[in-house]
């Protein structure tokens, strides 16, 4: 009994440790810190957000909301650095816009407009760059979204990494529409907008490190009308909604338990995953529940709606393999937990860095 | 997923794990040491100790190939990637091993060019597409990975590669469970055999363990099911009075190992008298050096080194955890000054170290929770 005891009381400072501030103390920027993990959270809540300190930052969200004139504006920013910049399913181009709308669409906001700024490397070929404006000029229209103002900077060759793009967007939230981890509580559903992993996945095997050949195409999609389906149908019972972009479904649970203090419960086999994502992650020894998607939501809903919720999304292409795969729980609070398809339980922690591939 | 999920099957487990709490004696406790580093992944990834009785423990060794390398061997790394021209190139993994002069990750940030690679062959990739470079390869790991590291050096021998060598410090799994057993403060009932290792060595290596310390072991695979199946082998050991080497794992592993990868290992390699492990101290005869036919292709010889042994952090108390002394959650540091993303310990980094996978996979809270779970 003791032991137990022991532990418990380590399990207990544990959680203190995990609920402190975070502070930055990091002397140099590393790769850790752009992962979505651990790393990244202690450089923005500890260095950033403190010093650019105001109440629509501090919330965290995907979007920061703004009142004019009575409308609720929500403004949201992404950066994208991919390498490769085309890769099956998709390019950099259509993954700016997307991301942007996404990040808008997940915060309740109809996509108003957006802006782009390019950055370009010294010797980027001409029609690589118009390939580029040419997939986000079809993603706005997909989106139905236009890109009104932009900028362009050259930088010397080396400096950069071909292009990098950011996008500002600019959304209007609905009256009566309020999403916020706040309003998540126990008894809700926990509902992914379809299959996780893809874009993460079929962006390393691009990157042809690996030798692995599988038909793995990113998942870079826009949101909106299925952020929009979903409100349609579970109205005031849908509480909160995340896109699991870098860091995956997993951070965003993390993000969410700590947020709104509730614990929350994953069935691991209720997840889709495709099964060439299962594979390439086996291999490499990653967990998909922790690869980036550029096209997947995650969803709160109140459990008398959740079905309505699924019905909702399945009906949409964008939507099609929807599933509830977990529920939130009182206990434990701030914790993610996941009962494995091997009928065991396991803690889903968030990550530190980069999910780095095993030696064995 | 085919071939996979035939390994994971819940129903099974259930099964398996009935029998074996059917063989166990009342009021006796078990303790079966799992030697290798992916078998504790797959532990806590999967949850394998819900399938087991609670008078079954499982403990952590020492089979981590990034947990076991001192500091001091990291700086080493550190102090090659910082000459000028050189690729230094590691598994993921020990990317963020701390060393006295920090991580890998963070020689990065100071303009070190560290690079992750898949397999020694993209390290000898890069040193023949970087000609103006001189390319190391940061080799870790037991048996497992060995032959790998071997036969990229004659390949590099073959094309008269000249700007590639490796920096070593693979080890050997028999010496160090030597170690554990020699350990006085430490009492084991058996051994779930290192599967990965035995496909190279073989399970003849171990037959001294039952033999002279009465222990049964059992190599085993890396799925959960794998894992169960071997704790029942060595369960009905000992029910049946039996201590012996058994092979669990025999849709991979050949009981005399694999001759070709043994001769590679044999021509490329030779064994270095004393080699020290993180927490465990210095083993005789418990690592791998290039033999001097191989002399060129040798980091060690190639570059001048600190090879300073910088003491483990006194706090840390890894030693213990890797022996199986200590259960994680026992060092002093774990989860507070030690955690994943602040690592004291080499077995707080990779995911395969005991405390990371403690960690991350959360047994200390499995504990305090009645999971009532979504049905």
């Amino acid at each position: 009994m003791t032991r137990q005891l022991t532990e418990d009381l380590v399990g207990e400072r544990i959680e203190a440790m995990r609920r402190r501030p975070q502070r930055f103390r990091d002397e140099r920027i590393t790769m850790a810190h752009g992962a979505g993990g651990k790393a990244s959270r202690a450089l923005v809540e500890g260095l950033v957000v403190p010093l650019l300190a105001n109440p629509a930052l501090e919330l965290l969200s995907d979007a920061g909301l703004v009142t004019v004139g009575g409308a609720r504006l929500a403004v949201s920013t992404d950066a994208f650095v991919v390498r490769p910049i085309r890769f099956p399913g998709g390019s950099i181009g259509e993954l700016a816009v997307n991301g942007t709308v996404n990040d808008l669409a997940v915060s309740g906001a109809r996509p108003l407009a957006l802006s782009a700024a390019l950055v370009l490397e010294e010797g980027l070929a001409a029609d690589v760059l118009e390939a580029e404006i040419t997939a986000m000029a079809a993603a706005a229209t997909a989106a139905d979204v236009p890109v009104v103002t932009g900028d362009t900077k050259v930088v010397e060759r080396g400096k950069c990494d071909s292009m990098y793009v950011v996008t500002t967007g600019v959304g209007l939230v609905d009256e009566g529409v309020a999403l916020s981890p706040g309003r998540v509580r126990p008894g809700d559903k926990v509902l992914v907008s379809g299959t996780v992993g893809d874009h993460g996945i079929a962006i390393m095997l691009a990157r042809g490190d690996l030798d692995i050949e599988a038909d793995v195409r990113s998942d870079t999609q826009p949101l909106w009308s299925l952020a929009a389906a979903l409100m349609a149908a579970a109205g005031d019972g849908l509480h909160c909604m995340r896109d699991a972009t870098r860091g995956g479904v997993a951070t965003v649970l993390n993000e969410i338990a700590l947020g709104a203090e509730v614990g929350i419960v994953l069935e691991e086999s209720r997840v889709p995953v495709r099964p060439e994502v299962v594979g390439a992650g086996e291999i490499l020894g990653i967990d998909p529940l922790y690869v980036a998607n550029e096209g997947k939501l995650v969803a709160f809903v109140a459990p008398e709606h959740a079905d309505a919720a699924l019905a909702a999304a399945r009906a949409l292409p964008s939507g099609r393999d929807a599933a509830i795969v977990g529920e939130v729980r009182e206990e434990p609070p701030g914790r993610v937990l996941g009962r494995t398809a091997f009928g065991g339980h396991r803690l889903i922690d968030m990550l530190v860095g980069d999910p780095l591939p095993r030696i064995c | 997923m085919r071939f996979v999920d035939e390994f994971r099957d819940p129903e099974l487990a259930e099964v398996l794990g009935r029998q074996i709490t059917s063989l166990c004696e009342p009021g006796r406790h078990y303790k079966i040491m799992e030697v290798c580093g992916g078998h504790t992944h797959t532990i806590y990834r999967y949850g394998v100790q819900d399938h087991l009785p609670e008078n079954i423990e499982l403990v952590h060794g020492p089979g981590c190939p990034v947990c076991v390398i001192p500091m001091g061997r990291v700086d080493d790394g550190i102090a090659i990637a910082e000459r000028d021209g050189v690729i230094l190139t590691c598994f993921g993994d020990m990317m963020r091993v701390p060393g006295g002069r920090g991580s890998f990750l963070e020689a990065n940030a100071r303009g070190a060019d560290i690079r992750m690679v898949y397999s020694p062959l993209d390290a000898l990739r890069i040193a023949r597409d970087n000609p103006d470079r001189e390319v190391v390869f940061y080799a870790i790991g037991f048996e497992t990975t060995a032959p790998s590291t071997a036969l990229t050096i004659l390949r590099a021998a073959k094309e008269g590669i000249e700007n590639f060598s490796v920096f070593c410090s693979h080890v050997t799994i028999i010496p160090a469970i030597k170690a554990i057993l020699d350990s006085p403060d430490l009492r084991l009932d058996a051994f779930i055999g290192p599967g990965h290792v035995s496909t190279v060595i073989g399970c003849r290596p171990y037959e001294w363990i039952p033999r002279d310390f009465g222990m049964p072991l059992v190599c085993a695979g890396f799925e959960p099911l794998d894992l169960l199946q071997s704790v029942y082998m060595i369960m009905k050991q000992f029910s049946e009075g039996r201590a012996e080497v058994e092979n669990q794992y025999s849709r991979v592993v050949a009981y005399d190992g694999n001759p070709v990868a043994l001769r590679v290992l044999a021509d490329v390699f030779a064994l270095r008298p004393f080699f020290e492990w993180r927490g465990l101290g210095s083993i005789a005869h418990s690592a791998l050096q290039l033999s001097p036919r191989y002399a060129q292709y040798d980091a060690e010889l190639r570059y001048e080194l600190p090879g300073v042994r910088v003491a483990d952090p006194k706090a840390c108390q890894c030693g213990e955890v890797l022996k199986g002394v200590l259960k994680p959650w026992e060092c002093k540091v774990f989860g507070t000054a030690c955690t994943p993303e602040t690592p004291i310990g080499t077995c707080m980094v990779s995911s395969e170290g005991a405390c990371a996978a403690y960690y991350n996979y959360g047994q200390y809270a499995k504990q305090r929770l009645n999971l009532e779970v979504l049905r």
